[in-house]
């Protein structure tokens, strides 16, 4: 799989490490936040089929974090 | 007893087999450890122009702005190793005086200049082989027309995070770090063999 890095290009994807699903919100008020809350924060992802916005870190190059939108059924990726 | 401290360098052991294959290849392909340099990491915002401007004085050329490439003047060069990152390359023994050159060159702008010569060593691959050897265990594409003279990339060589400059048509430096300098030299010497 190529990934395109915004400062390199596209590179293959063993130059890069997954950061998870991007667009989480932090909670709005973390100090009246309870346990459940933080749970879903932490823990729950929407691991949706089809496009899904990602952050990924080019840790064999320029070590910069980017998103970008990967199609989970066909891998294909578009820029955030 | 007082022990001396003396540097080595992580490929001192593989000199002479490097020299010896090169021998073997008739010229086509020669690998030389090249002496210690000087390296220093800078870090610094490359939208304050004057401060660009102030860093090229110092450098005595501009200093690389465009993604994977190297500016260079006699045997000093910078390779552009992120947005707000370059890798500034001399002869050694500036380490200081170009430290000090280049930090009084912010003149109170935010940034750093860190002394890292000893983090990577570097190794010079030349000649018409070169670049097939090198296609073994890099997936950046080498051809010319994408990665001629005065670019750069950090990318893995097999499973080692190198720098890869291209210094003109048949000759590249890869910068290895120190720790992965033994596992680079006998990946090379066993992609030679093929």
């Amino acid at each position: 799989m190529l990934i395109p890095c915004p400062w390199c290009g596209e590179r293959e994807d063993n130059e890069f490490t997954y950061g998870g699903p991007a667009q989480v919100a932090y909670p709005s008020d973390p100090e009246a936040a309870d346990d459940a809350s933080w749970a879903r924060y932490v823990f729950f992802r929407a691991n949706p089929k089809g496009k899904l916005a990602e952050r990924w870190v080019h840790s064999a190059g320029c070590r910069r974090w980017f998103n970008v939108v990967r199609d989970t059924v066909t891998h294909q990726i578009t820029p955030a | 007893m007082i022990a001396e401290a003396v540097r080595r360098s992580p490929f001192a052991g593989y000199a002479e087999r490097f020299a010896a294959l090169s021998e073997a290849t008739g010229g086509e392909l020669t690998i030389r450890v090249l002496p210690f340099a000087t390296q220093l990491n800078l870090r610094m915002d490359p939208k304050n122009l004057s401060l660009v401007q102030r860093i090229s004085e110092v450098l005595g050329f501009g200093l690389p702005v465009t993604p994977n490439t190297v500016g260079a003047k006699g045997d000093r060069r910078a390779l552009w190793l992120g947005p707000d990152e370059w890798l500034a390359v001399g002869p050694d023994g500036q380490q200081d005086e170009l430290t000090q050159a280049l930090t009084s060159a912010f003149n109170g702008a935010l940034g750093s200049v860190t002394d890292v010569s000893a983090n990577r060593t570097l190794l010079e691959i030349r000649g018409a082989k070169a670049r097939e050897l090198l296609a073994h265990g890099l997936a950046i594409d080498l051809d010319p027309r994408l990665f001629g003279p005065g670019r750069c990339a950090q990318t893995l060589l097999a499973k080692a995070q190198v720098i890869v400059e291209r210094r003109d048509e048949s000759g590249f430096v890869i910068y290895v770090r120190a720790s992965f300098a033994a596992y680079v030299a006998t990946w090379l010497l066993d992609a030679l063999a093929e």
